[in-house]
């Protein structure tokens, strides 16, 4: 059974087409786009049915060769993915039609979704590097497209970062691999003993992570980074990108750190998380630019993300909090990517997107202003949103194991998200009439954005078929 | 944009507060290194046992072709990203071709040249025996192509596609081969013990071409047409009004 | 203390002292310089943790680590250098401007 591969070989077959005879574009990227969602859901079925499907790479036994590991995580990170990039592509394809500096942005677009593929396979320390590295300089170049100054800075900003966390996170693998022998994860959870290396190991690899993951206090190169760069890449960054670093973080701690380190640094995490949620909201309340709002919107809801760790520390409650991080995730991927979506069209069809001068704007635009009403409802989290469910189970898993300081976090935290989203409905509603000229917008891209609010709304409806999803490999 | 240029960026405090976690880093570090166990067991035995089923006779090689060979998949592809993002990030102030011939240059250029082909191909042969293989034989292609850039006064040499092409056909093969071995032997990048041999070397031969390619175009720094200078010859930059000064 | 003791210790100090490096100077080439040296402590690391002792063969996957990290640093560091030259042609300046989040589109 090869289709793991598969979905990390098709993009990347995509891409180097592509690089060669650039007139195909449209049919590389409509049968990627196609077939790459296709093979996940096929794989999400498999694995429904027959389980965890471990695949060793050219055939050689771990720890000689690389293993990818599809169970239910994995997968759900798959499906997230093939969901986002299958919309935004959509997206993208509209607000490309009239830019020049588009003529690479398609083969870099492949190479991102390939790492993505990549990277949530993958079942080797080692191999996580690589992709790490594929992705990171995607997204760097995805960035800097629109070539502006702004733009560039906060692209080189972002790849100083991006290369820093690689190169620590690659010391830390180069550590336990002289520690214990071998790269691939299952074994290191079975050989590995608490000790100074695996502690250096960790702190590597976690402040590596934290830095790709733009936690606080390492999230300075996040807002510019996502403000400047174009709508869909904005998009994907919020949507996807971080994530992925936060993947590898909960994986590895859930199967090899979580045991061996100190108990007191889940909850270090936790207050980082929380100081995240709470200066990330605040800034977003005192943005003046529509994106920079959702940058640090962004910035405060990978706190949300981040809580997972102490909360899922205890017995008590761990599922809950398990499940609810991963809620946090998968909603506020959709919510994330429809706003900045919206934000893109409000952009194409105003020219600028300086809050204050977009009153009235529900009238120029009035899908694209669902959409964004629909995904704020997931990001402050009201019923029956994916971001509801998401805080409902953490309270929960907060409440039954004693934990009770987070949920004061959480209610306050939706308190601030209400207050940066309402100011910004407060004028795009308001009867001033100030847009002067704003040019038509394509359907195919509104649509779109209303599409991923719709799925961030009703990932609280589907939430027994998620669960059972995640619930393949016995980690949650 | 007249900034000040600064000497060392942040305060005093945020610099002693690198140096400081930079010192603490290393003790860390090296305190676990100290302790790590001398020669645990690691991965050279089985390598070892299972050399004769790679098709190499080279260690690394077989790792990396054989035993890691996706990881070296998703390398090339690292590669090729960084080509494609630097022709996407635009005209640079790339170098240009020499206003004339420098005659040195040109000398070395004949001499070395065909030997550097030669060497190149001779390095991508013996990776199946000893150090060697597709990584260093495209690196001195590259080698050989940044000289005669450096001592012609002609532009970068064949069109775009022809670099395009060049470029991709690592990838392009290497994916290829693993997706023939998934359909035929049902597991992805698993060569048949018989022709394993012939199959890296084919892998490693496109790789070199590509590897080559990729390097001399980033040495370039932007797509072959594009490469235009805002530098004069005596290296001002007449792009912007205020010169900056290097320290 | 050993010769490969010698070498991982050596890789270590490279590392922090790249890092240190990053942080301080404000200059993107330097910042850049300082960032090669950090990885390439991290791969005398990997090449020290290679050795198995007198008796038996270099284990072989460390060096395929190596060569896989160098290829992707030179990657890494052509785009960041593209990136730098870009800043330069467009801003005059070779350092970072200074983080304005207020900037234009």
């Amino acid at each position: 059974m090869t289709l793991p591969a598969w979905i990390v070989a098709l993009p990347l077959l995509a891409a180097a087409l592509m690089t060669a005879v650039p007139r195909s574009r449209l049919l590389m990227v409509g049968s990627a786009a196609i077939l790459t969602p296709a093979l996940v859901a096929f794989l999400a079925r498999t694995i429904l049915r027959d389980g965890v499907l471990q695949m060793q790479l050219g055939g050689w036994q771990t720890p000689l060769g690389i293993q990818l590991r599809a169970d239910g995580l994995s997968v759900a990170m798959l499906g997230i993915t093939a969901v986002i990039m299958g919309v935004i592509t959509l997206y993208a394809w509209a607000y490309f039609r009239d830019h020049e500096s588009s003529r690479y942005f398609w083969v870099l677009w492949m190479f991102l979704w390939a790492a993505l593929n990549a990277l949530f396979l993958s079942a080797d320390i080692f191999n996580l590097y690589v992709t790490l590295e594929l992705l990171g300089l995607s997204a760097v170049a995805l960035v800097a497209l629109p070539q502006k100054a702004a733009a560039l800075t906060a692209a080189m900003r972002y790849l100083l970062v991006s290369l820093s966390g690689s190169l620590s996170y690659l010391m830390g693998v180069a550590l336990l691999y002289a520690a214990n022998g071998t790269l691939n994860i299952e074994m290191l959870a079975n050989t590995a003993q608490a000790s100074p290396a695996t502690s250096a190991a960790f702190a590597m690899i976690a402040g590596g992570l934290i830095m790709k993951s733009a936690l606080l206090p390492l999230h300075f190169w996040l807002p510019p980074a996502h403000a400047n760069a174009p709508a869909p890449v904005s998009a994907v960054l919020s949507a996807l990108v971080v994530k992925a670093s936060f993947y590898i973080m909960l994986r590895l701690w859930l199967t090899l750190f979580g045991a061996l380190t100190s108990p007191s640094i889940a909850q270090i995490l936790g207050v980082m998380a929380a100081m995240a949620v709470i200066w990330g909201s605040i800034q977003a309340l005192l943005a003046d630019r529509l994106k920079m709002m959702v940058a640090y919107s962004t910035v405060a809801q990978i706190g949300y993300l981040f809580l997972i760790f102490p909360l899922s520390q205890l017995a008590q409650g761990s599922q809950e909090a398990l499940q609810g991080g991963m809620y946090f995730l998968f909603s506020h991927a959709c919510a994330k990517a429809a706003v900045f979506l919206a934000a893109g069209t409000v952009i194409y069809a105003c020219g600028h997107d300086r809050i204050d001068g977009l009153a009235g704007i529900v009238r120029q635009m009035p899908v694209s202003m669902f959409a964004f009403a629909l995904a704020g409802t997931s990001l402050i989290g009201l019923p029956p949103s994916g971001g509801f469910i998401a805080k409902w189970l953490y309270l929960n898993a907060a409440l039954r194991n004693g934990q009770w300081w987070w949920c004061a976090l959480l209610l306050g935290g939706g308190l601030l998200a209400t207050a940066y989203i309402f100011r910004f409905f407060s004028i795009a509603f308001s009867n001033r009439e100030e847009i002067v000229s704003a040019r038509p917008v394509p359907k195919m891209m509104e649509w779109p954005a209303l599409g991923l609010a719709v799925c961030a709304i009703s990932l609280g409806l589907v939430a027994p078929a998620v669960k059972k999803l995640l619930g393949v490999g016995g980690l949650f | 944009m007249k900034r000040a240029e600064k000497k060392r960026s942040g305060s005093r405090g945020v610099n002693s507060l690198a140096a400081l976690g930079a010192a603490a880093l290393a003790s860390i570090l090296a305190w676990a290194v100290w302790t790590l166990p001398p020669y645990p067991e690691r991965m050279s035995n089985l390598v070892a046992e299972n050399m004769h089923r790679s098709g190499v006779e080279n260690p690394v090689t077989a790792v990396l072709l054989n035993f890691r060979g996706y990881d070296t998949l998703l390398e090339i592809g690292v590669l090729l990203l960084a080509l494609v993002s630097v022709w996407s990030i635009g005209t640079s102030t790339a170098r240009p071709a020499a206003e004339k011939p420098r005659p040195i240059l040109m000398l070395l250029l004949r001499l070395l040249l065909p030997f550097m082909l030669l060497l190149s191909g001779y390095i991508l042969w013996i990776g199946k025996y000893a150090p060697g293989g597709a990584f260093q034989a495209g690196a001195i292609l590259a080698g050989g192509g940044i000289l005669f850039i450096s001592a012609t006064d002609r532009p970068i040499p064949t069109g775009i596609g022809m670099w395009r092409s060049a470029a991709a056909i690592g990838l392009l093969v290497f994916i290829l081969i693993a997706l023939a071995t998934s359909a035929t032997l049902g597991e992805f990048l698993r060569y048949p013990v018989a022709i394993a041999g012939g199959l890296i070397l084919l892998i490693e031969a496109a790789a070199s071409i590509s590897i080559g390619a990729i390097l001399i175009n980033l040495f370039v720094g932007a797509e072959p047409g594009q490469a235009h200078s805002g530098f004069s010859r005596d290296g001002q930059n007449r792009n912007i009004e205020k010169e900056s000064s290097i320290e | 203390m050993t010769v490969t003791l010698l070498y991982a210790l050596v890789g270590v100090a490279l590392l922090s002292m790249g890092f240190y490096g990053l942080v301080i100077h404000p200059h993107l080439l330097r910042k850049l310089l300082a960032l090669n040296v950090a990885g390439a402590g991290v791969f005398l690391f990997l090449v020290a943790a290679a050795d198995s002792g007198a008796a038996g063969t270099p284990d072989p996957v460390p060096h395929a680590m190596v060569l896989t990290g160098i290829v992707v640093a030179i990657s890494a560091t052509a785009l960041a250098l593209v990136l730098a030259d870009r800043i330069f042609q467009v801003s005059g300046s070779t350092q970072m401007a200074e983080k304005d989040p207020a900037e234009g589109l």
